[in-house]
């Protein structure tokens, strides 16, 4: 350990060093700012949880390199006023009120919205209220949306009403003349400039400024009540974006760096130091017990590692660590221990061992104080790389479908991309960031590994 | 007695050898049956079948549910007898191992051939030459490439090349099939040239010359993957390896008497280097039949790689007990093979020198 500081003389490790911290401060800052049970919580939450967030949305950081500055989701709530938000109420008889909401927005981005919902709730006992649904464009246009009683939990998903986009459509056929060759999406109709460019998919142009959502209610209780939420639904999302469950998938990418790191480094050491206590034993006592060691390692070198490994993740559902148990079992007496058995072989013929065993040492002292603690630095630079490989276990398995189903990881992230077809649709985003943070790390192990190896292994540096 | 050792030697290994296949394959089938843990799925899929074929049967109309349920039993005890489940699973392993072990590997349980077979060496057989094709193909490019380019970086130990290829090293701890993924991206999904995976184009060209080439280009990146993924490692190895031989002492010697550099290339680096390598051939070539679990779930390749997959998530014992003997006898067979070549080669092991 007293040899730390070399490693930051080689520029490689350095860098390693350096994606490694990075990785560690935000395993830090994930653990301590969002607990595991709430983060869990939220990846395994149905979409009513993520009911804000637009669907597969790009991260927010796509807007830097871009002319085009595609929308973040606008979330206007009536429990919630503001300056945007106005609602008022008035009296129009014994029994009825009249509830006018007035929502006003600026809208500058360059491209439509991906949804517009409207969440309505209210509160009556006998007759529900029945709304007027307006939309008032910049330049003045008014859109009927809908006039309808809602019960007490109720939505309109503006931009995915058959009823009313086969409605917009007629309108905009009627003021331009001439019959759209294709069919208008309700967003781009409620934000779009309606001239000849709206007949093109390719030419349509967001029409920018501010725009209305009127709500007038009749409410015939004294004591009836409604409130709005109105969610223009954006195409980009935080830094890591949405998948298909409307989910950020930034939280699991989050949670996913302790897993990750967690996982691929102690797999790694314990593996090293159980393959090599295992060869200093069989190394030492020779005769019988080294036989025997030999020929467990042999039946391990013929059991399929990988096979076993789904059959018992299948079979038991098991969460993240104990997939780490069994893989530390299953690669226990892998080819790792005929390495580890040569070195020691031919450290008992050292001198020093000689003279540990003539002032009388037992097998144990030996094995503990002189054997392994010579072997323990030149085995630091292998556990380091192997890692690497370990953390790309743990994605594979995701990748499989046979991971923990609870724990969020990057490789779940990226499964969860496969199985919704992202490559295909060309949500590369969704692959991209969590494939970069398992190359990062397993790049950073690499790179770290392979400088210690040069200052472990002095013969190594020589040549 | 000198020429009666090695043969000694040779037969102890053997023995050796053989008992490690044996056990090896009895714990595979123990785990693979999840210490009988698969039995009870089994019964319970005989139960069902029976119990629906009973159900379904018009013929049973008339019947009261307690005869119903008499019938359902019988046949499904019936059922349990044909599947040999009516003896204890300790006892049926071995019977297991015993044909696992003379090769005959049975039926499986729910997986079958694409030509509809449930024979076990049939589904296998109709894998193997898929997988052979993709990975010793790939194996062999990346044994020769490492080859060849380790030999002329140690030539050329610490040029510019060198140091490129040494700073590169570290791509290789990223796993071929994560490359892949890459690779996918790039040539399927955005410049749309090469297919997302599979093996053939669908329907596969009736003509002869070009179902090869579609297979070609099916190939291409599943190969290309392996390649980005373990050229880098591969070189480095055997670049460090014959750099370590050519700093031994009777290489210096060689060079001290002058001999030509060819001469010490071939006969002091090359041939104390070549057990080794042949070692290593050999078993990444066995190794590579076996193919790739992962790779071959991300490029939908349908080799032996998958058919453990499937064989594993649906527990079909008998498919994954044959896959592993088979590759257990071959293990063993080139093990031996390899230690007779060099006991016949090295004339240390020759005399019984390094029996031990």
């Amino acid at each position: 350990m007293m040899r730390v500081k070399p490693l930051l003389r080689y520029k490689s490790s350095l860098v390693g060093v350096g994606i490694l911290c990075i990785l560690i401060a935000v395993s830090i800052y994930t653990v301590l700012t969002i607990p595991f049970e709430e983060a869990a919580r939220l990846w395994r939450a149905g979409e009513q949880t993520w009911l804000d967030n637009p669907r597969n949305a790009l991260p927010a950081w796509v807007n830097l390199f871009s002319s085009t500055k595609l929308p973040s989701t606008l979330v206007f709530d009536t429990q919630k006023p503001g300056p945007e938000v106005i609602k008022v109420s008035v009296r129009a008889g014994e029994n009825i009120k009249i509830s006018r909401v007035e929502i006003r927005f600026r809208y500058d981005y360059d491209d439509f919205p991906s949804e517009v919902n409207l969440f309505l709730k209210s509160s009556y006992n006998t007759s529900p209220p029945q709304l007027t649904i307006n939309w008032v464009k910049p330049d003045g246009t008014h859109i009927d949306l809908k006039k309808t009683t809602i019960s007490r939990d109720d939505r309109f998903y503006i931009s995915a009403d058959t009823a009313l986009s086969t409605e917009l459509n007629k309108i905009i056929e009627r003021k331009l003349n001439r019959q759209p060759p294709y069919i208008i999406p309700t967003t781009t109709i409620l934000l779009g400039v309606e001239d000849e460019s709206i007949l093109n998919p390719s030419t349509v142009k967001v029409l920018k400024g501010e725009y209305k959502l009127l709500i007038e209610g009749l409410l015939f209780e004294p004591n009836a009540d409604f409130d709005a939420k109105l969610v223009v639904y954006g195409k980009v999302y935080g830094w890591a974006g949405t998948d298909h469950l409307r989910r950020d998938i930034g939280i699991a990418l989050l949670w996913g760096t302790p897993v990750a790191l967690l996982f691929g480094v102690s797999a790694a050491f314990s593996i090293a130091l159980i393959q090599m206590s295992i060869g200093a034993v069989s190394a030492w006592f020779r005769g019988p017990v080294d036989m025997a060691m030999q020929r467990v390692t042999e039946i391990f070198l013929v059991l399929p590692f990988l096979p076993v490994l789904i059959m018992v993740s299948t079979l038991y559902k098991v969460n993240i660590w104990v997939i780490l148990l069994i893989v530390i079992l299953l690669s226990s007496f892998g080819p790792g221990v005929k390495n580890y058995r040569a070195l020691f072989l031919q450290l008992r013929e050292s001198p020093y061992i000689e003279a540990a065993r003539s002032y009388g040492a037992g097998d144990f002292r030996i094995l503990v104080l002189h054997l392994i603690p010579r072997v323990l630095p030149t085995m630091i630079p292998s556990v380091v790389l192997s890692a690497a490989d370990f953390v790309f276990l743990e994605a594979a398995l995701a990748i499989l479908g046979i991971g923990d189903p609870i724990t969020p990881t990057w490789g779940k992230v990226i499964e969860d991309a496969f199985y919704a077809g992202a490559l295909f649709k060309g949500q590369y985003y969704w692959v991209l960031i969590p494939s970069a943070l398992l190359a990062s790390t397993s790049i950073s192990f690499a790179l770290i590994g392979f400088a210690l190896d040069k200052i472990f292994n002095p013969r190594l540096k020589e040549i | 007695m000198k020429s009666i050792r090695p043969i000694i030697f040779l037969g102890k290994r053997a023995l050796v050898l053989a008992l490690t296949v044996v056990v090896a394959v009895y714990v595979t089938i123990y785990v693979a049956n999840m210490g009988g843990y698969v039995d009870e799925i089994v019964k319970g899929e005989a139960l069902l079948r029976v119990s629906q074929e009973v159900r379904a049967n018009p013929a049973n109309r008339a019947l009261n549910e307690t005869q119903v349920r008499n019938l359902i039993e019988q046949l499904y005890q019936n059922e349990l007898k044909r599947l040999g489940f009516d003896q204890p699973f300790i006892v049926r392993s071995f019977n297991y191992l015993r044909d696992a072990l003379s090769l005959e590997l049975g039926r499986s349980l729910f997986i079958s051939s694409d030509s509809g077979s449930r024979s076990v060496r049939v589904i296998i057989m109709e894998r193997l030459p898929n997988t052979v094709l993709l990975f010793t193909t790939t194996q062999l490019i990346l044994f020769f490439l490492g080859l060849f380019t380790g030999l002329f970086l140690s030539r050329r130990y610490g040029s510019r090349i060198d140091k490129i290829m040494t700073l590169l090293t570290p791509m290789s701890s990223l796993p071929g099939w994560f490359y892949g993924l890459f690779l996918i991206l790039i040539f399927a999904s955005v410049l749309r040239v090469l297919p997302y995976g599979g093996m053939v184009d669908v329907p596969p060209p009736t003509d002869r010359f070009e179902y090869a080439l579609s297979v070609l280009r099916h190939m291409i990146l599943p190969i290309l993957s392996w390649l980005t993924a373990y050229f880098f490692i591969s070189t480095y190895t055997r670049r460090t390896f014959f750099l370590i031989f050519s700093s031994e002492d009777y290489v210096e010697v060689a060079k001290a008497k002058g001999l030509p550099e060819p001469l010490i290339r071939r006969r002091y680096i090359l041939r104390p280097t070549l057990p080794p390598i042949i070692t290593d051939l050999s078993l990444t070539l066995l190794a590579s039949w076996t193919g790739a679990i992962i790779t071959e779930t991300v490029f939908n390749w349908p080799g032996v790689g998958s058919l453990f997959y499937v064989a594993s998530v649906t527990f079909d014992t008998p498919v994954l007990v044959g896959l592993v003997v088979i590759y257990a006898y071959l293990l063993a067979i080139t093990v031996f093979v390899l230690e007779l070549v060099y006991a016949i080669l090295d004339p240390r092991v020759r005399t019984g020198v390094m029996a031990g």
